[in-house]
């Protein structure tokens, strides 16, 4: 193969920020005090935090350092499946640090706020665009927080119709935050298990509800990387019960401008603007999972919602029915901003482009490497593609070394060991941005890596040789928890 | 499209590697009575440049600029940010970096947020703060139901002057548990009345904002004393921690829980968000509590290390018998807050804090020797509330429309008996003239 | 992993379906997890145990086991009230790993009903059990 890119350089060694300074330093231009100190009773005051005193330059110095410490998108391939680590684009970060944005305050009156409110309802016109429901809030500030939303409005549907379900159906491919949501809201989750196919069957789901549930979540496509191919009779027997179908949209970035939600019968779904519409991660967060429904739920939708009228975007707090507020203000209006400005970067052919060729390079992956890994469903995927560490256990090697071994030649791990119904998962999602080279490259070092399997495997067990650090004691960590210093 | 680097001669080879005829074949899969038929209709793709002058014409359309004085904190503060905080925050290994789950390929965001625990659980003076949470609303309902898993109790004092805001995000978050929340009154001097809450039942927990909505420093310790003959716990909630640079922190007042908004330790307001979750407890507390932690460990080598840890609380194991649904933190903003409070430093945030009250307390002394009446007596930070005469509505909208001031926050619509009230906030932003002006213009 | 043949099994105890274990002294039993359990979970890091004092039926849930990257349910093998917890597990959660039938017993039980002791499984039917599983 080509040269690794995993390689060595000068890496700096940083002590812990209260190891440095020198009480007296500052980093802080002070304002002048220009009125006179006022009185304070000491019945009131404190010591004052207990922190170092450093310069300028030492901040600097010590965070950039740091920052060298990671991997990201920007270093390189970075293929999390479920993740969709895709190039987050400059411009978005540019736009959000424009000073009419960062400065604007959320409680001046709303035609002080105009520029703010329209990118919101424009944001939440464009997400029933592409995904085909009827309306949308902004306001949850991640995927999980959209999912509480859904679940919040699922609650607040059966509630209206003054019925109490019990139950939910999820299942087992699903992300853990789904049962954890649903337990928010009372609801007992239900797991169903996949056909053999790595997808719902109808049967399976005809025998789980009943009128006791309420619903169902549904990733789609799951996370196997398969589309459910019969979530739309699944949504008629869903229906049928008088429950609702919740769609998890966090792999959404397979499927703009081919599916439509709608029409498979989806009545809630929450998105995440950090995976599909190239949002940064931020080293986990912050992101924004606005929730989507049809019309029938509108009226659901947390407040305040952004509505036009004679002209004015306005914030209305008049939707009685509604679950209520789910963030001290309207969600993560700077992460709305990357992503209102990659929609209007991509338009609607590009973001179509961007689904198909996230696609095919999960595709050409799986292609590429199905000989030398075991891959549980051989079938057409999706954005992300699953093998598993079934050949390499032959030779006591498991998919967590593999993954460590990855790192020395210059690429970020895959996702592991999930989902959970595949043993041992090495779960692939390269996304659209990633060009033919950079994909061989993978490919290639995980091929020779598979060879290493066969033929030292001791070095896999002791990777990674060329980080910072070695293989890291998180069983210590776990024990006798070190959580501040 | 620049992001999509595919040739016509990859895709060619690609598709063949993959066995299809085009694009569109990858998708038979999909019945066809699932797709989409027409387009997606969407405006027309920009180029960078287009975008640009679009995007700023809109945030031209907002009250942020330099012209505008703002006497408005309320949960969203104005502070001074250096510009090494932004510079060093926008670097791309932290900005496009995903949750540290690989440790060796991610030390950098852990000891960053190893150290931003450090700092925050000092600040609040608490044991063990965890990795963030999403703002200050949703980490004082994560609190909430943290003390109702915990005491395995069902009722909840929460404070009628934690901010109203906060208060509906709660209801909504606790809507569905069956829990039962009980309102405190204020007293008089602007801080909460909570000497009944010896006579309520089966309490779980009090919760209370300190400095709370109005500004008010709160007797956390007196109300420690009581929720904790109760076997009930204390939750000190805060929208302005840079309060504790001066005044006692939660944690020395005997709060088994301290959460709050950190936006004001270097986050730009951003229009509400995004903010800072800051969350922290006690030790004993810590298996029960929501969000990420980062530990220090050792690799191989004996070496100094970071990893996630403690995560069998977390949905990705424990699924729906996980401490919170949470799944991320508000990592980014975490290492922001962390590299100002290192910038500021332990003189620094003291210093700072100083400035704020003296500011703020200059403006209240001014208005009172102007003729205007200091509704509450407690000892406040940089907020406080002011009542106008009757029908000073129309000076305050006056004086944002053509003097670009905003002459605090109209509590009425969040406190209805509260009519002509305001509430006023100063950082260290405002300079003696513009408080100066401030108190000319409302008495115009 | 181990090998089923790589398995410590002794004979002088019960076993259940998850892969907890009982072993009857007098009129008390003493519970605590298989070498299979030990194994599967990993580096064992933190024990949750049962109140002294408290009552179970059998099957139901009595306590949690933590390792680094899983969490498992542990449920009563047999009805009864819990009279001694191991108070060495909490600051040594290891000893489930370094020795599950000794050292790293979890807690002992006055059975309600002590039938309920001899309907559990034996070395031999537990082995079997295992194989149905690998």
């Amino acid at each position: 193969m080509k040269q690794s890119l995993g390689n060595t350089g000068l890496v700096l060694q940083e002590r812990l920020l209260w190891e440095k300074g020198r009480k007296g330093r500052s980093g802080f231009s002070f304002p002048k005090q220009d009125v006179p100190s006022a009185v304070l009773s000491s019945e009131w005051t404190g010591p004052g935090p207990d922190f170092p005193d450093l310069s300028e330059v030492e901040v600097v110095r010590h965070y950039t350092r740091l920052s060298t410490w990671n991997f990201s998108v920007d270093n390189g391939m970075y293929p999390l499946g479920s993740c969709t680590m895709k190039y987050n684009p400059k411009i978005n970060e540019k736009e959000a640090g424009l000073s009419g944005f960062q400065n604007a305050h959320p409680l001046l009156p709303s035609r002080l706020n105009q520029g703010a409110l329209q990118l919101i309802y424009e944001l939440e016109q464009f997400l029933t665009a592409i995904t085909g429901l009827d309306a949308v809030s902004v306001q949850p500030t991640a995927g999980a927080h959209g999912e509480l939303a859904g679940m919040l409005l699922m609650y607040a549907y059966h509630k209206s119709l003054g019925s109490r379900r019990t139950k939910i159906i999820v299942p087992d491919t699903a992300h853990g935050t789904n049962p954890a949501s649903a337990a928010l809201c009372g609801y007992r989750p239900v797991p169903v298990k996949s056909n053999e196919q790595g997808i719902l069957s109808v049967e399976s789901i005809a025998q789980a509800m009943d009128e006791e549930t309420a619903g169902i979540m549904v990733t789609n496509p799951n996370t196997l990387g398969l589309f459910e191919e019969n979530l739309k009779q699944i949504s008629e027997i869903v229906h049928a019960k008088g429950g609702l179908v919740y769609g998890d949209g966090a792999n959404m970035n397979a499927i703009m401008g081919i599916v439509d939600t709608g029409k498979i019968g989806v009545d809630i779904m929450h998105l995440n603007l950090h995976k599909t519409f190239a949002t940064p991660h931020g080293g986990g967060g912050p992101g924004s999972g606005p929730v989507c429904v049809r019309k029938q739920l509108e009226p659901f939708l947390p407040v305040p919602r952004v509505i036009k009228k004679d002209g004015q975007y306005v914030l209305s707090e008049d939707f009685p029915q509604s679950i209520g507020k789910l963030h001290a203000f309207y969600g993560n209006f700077g992460v709305m901003i990357k992503a209102y400005s990659y929609i209007r970067s991509m338009g609607a052919a590009g973001l179509k482009k961007a689904s198909q060729l996230a696609v095919l390079n999960a595709n050409y992956v799986k292609e590429r490497l199905k000989d030398v890994f075991h891959l549980p469903y051989d079938r057409p995927c999706m954005h992300e593609c699953v093998f598993t560490d079934k050949v390499q256990q032959a030779n006591k090697i498991a998919t967590l070394d593999m993954a460590k071994r990855l790192m020395d030649y210059g690429f970020h791990p895959p996702t592991i060991y999930f989902p959970l119904v595949v043993s041992g998962a090495i779960m692939i999602e390269p996304t659209e941005t990633e060009c033919k080279e950079d994909l061989d490259h993978f490919i290639e070092a995980l091929r020779a890596i598979s060879k290493e399997a066969e033929e030292n495997p001791d070095l896999l067990r002791q990777a990674p040789f060329s980080c910072k650090v070695k293989r890291l004691d998180e069983t210590a960590a776990a024990r006798q928890p070190c959580l501040a210093g | 499209m620049r992001y999509l680097p595919h040739t016509p001669e990859d895709l060619e080879s690609m598709l063949k590697v993959v066995g299809v005829k085009s694009l569109e074949d990858l998708f038979d899969v999909i019945p066809r009575d699932s797709r989409r038929t027409g387009n997606m209709d969407l405006p027309a793709a920009m180029s960078e440049w287009e975008l640009h002058d679009f995007m700023s014409g809109l945030a031209d359309k907002t009250a942020a600029g330099p012209a505008y004085k703002l006497f408005i904190g309320a949960g969203s503060y104005e502070h001074h940010i250096p510009a090494t905080v932004a510079h060093l925050s926008s670097r791309s290994e932290f900005v496009t970096s995903y949750t540290p789950y690989q440790p060796e390929m991610s030390q950098g965001t852990l000891q960053a947020i190893y150290e931003y625990q450090t700092l925050a659980s000092r600040l609040l003076g608490m044991e063990v703060a965890n990795a963030s949470m999403y703002d200050g609303a949703t980490a004082l309902a994560e609190a909430l139901l943290m003390a109702l898993r915990i005491t395995r109790k069902k009722y909840l004092a929460v404070s009628s002057l934690i901010h109203p805001l906060y208060r509906r995000v709660i209801r909504t978050y606790l809507g569905p548990t069956g829990a039962e929340l009980i309102e405190l009154p204020r007293s008089a001097d602007g801080t909460t009345d909570f000497s009944r809450i010896e006579e309520m039942p089966d309490l779980a927990a009090v919760a209370l904002q300190s400095p709370n909505f109005f500004g008010c420093l709160e007797n956390l310790s007196t109300a420690a004393g009581l929720i904790h003959k109760q076997n009930g716990l204390l939750i000190a909630c805060f929208t302005e921690p840079l309060a504790f640079g001066l005044f006692k922190n939660p944690g020395s007042q005997g709060a088994d829980i301290a959460c709050g908004e950190g936006q004001s330790l270097g986050i730009p307001r951003s229009f509400g968000g995004p903010g800072l979750g800051m969350f922290a407890s006690s030790m004993k507390y810590v298996r029960n509590m929501p969000g990420r932690l980062v530990g220090l460990t050792k690799d191989q080598e004996g070496k100094r290390g970071f990893v996630l840890t403690l995560s069998t609380r977390e949905q990705h194991i424990r699924r729906e018998k996980a401490t919170s649904n949470i799944c991320t933190n508000n990592s980014l903003c975490a290492l922001t807050s962390a590299i100002y409070m290192a910038s500021l430093g332990g003189s620094g945030l003291r210093d700072l804090a100083r400035l704020n009250y003296d500011k703020a307390q200059y403006l209240q002394s001014a208005l009172k020797k102007a003729g205007f009446k200091i509704t509450f007596t407690a000892p406040a930070f940089n907020e406080f509330v002011v009542q106008f005469p009757s029908g000073f509505k129309t000076v305050h909208d006056r004086l944002l429309e053509k003097k670009k001031i905003a002459a605090g926050l109209s509590l009425a619509p969040f406190y209805p008996d509260l009519p002509d009230h305001y509430l006023l906030c100063v950082t260290e932003t405002k300079s003696k003239e513009d408080l100066d002006a401030l108190v000319r213009e409302v008495q115009s | 992993m181990k090998e089923l043949n790589e398995l410590h099994l002794p004979d002088d105890i019960r076993y259940t379906d998850d892969h907890e274990w009982a072993k009857k002294s007098g009129d008390t039993v003493k519970i605590g997890i298989s070498d299979y359990a030990q194994d599967q979970l990993g580096d064992i890091v933190y024990v949750e145990l049962p109140q002294v004092g408290a009552s179970f039926d059998q099957k139901q849930q009595c306590g949690t086991i933590e390792s680094v990257k899983a969490v498992s349910e542990m449920y009563m093998p047999l009805g009864g009230e819990v009279i001694a917890v191991n108070p060495e597990l909490e600051g040594a959660p290891e000893l489930l790993n370094k020795d599950p039938y000794g050292k790293g017993w979890m807690f002992e039980v006055k059975p309600a009903k002590v039938a309920e002791y001899d309907q559990l499984m034996d070395k031999k039917a537990y082995l079997e059990m295992l194989k149905g599983l690998k």
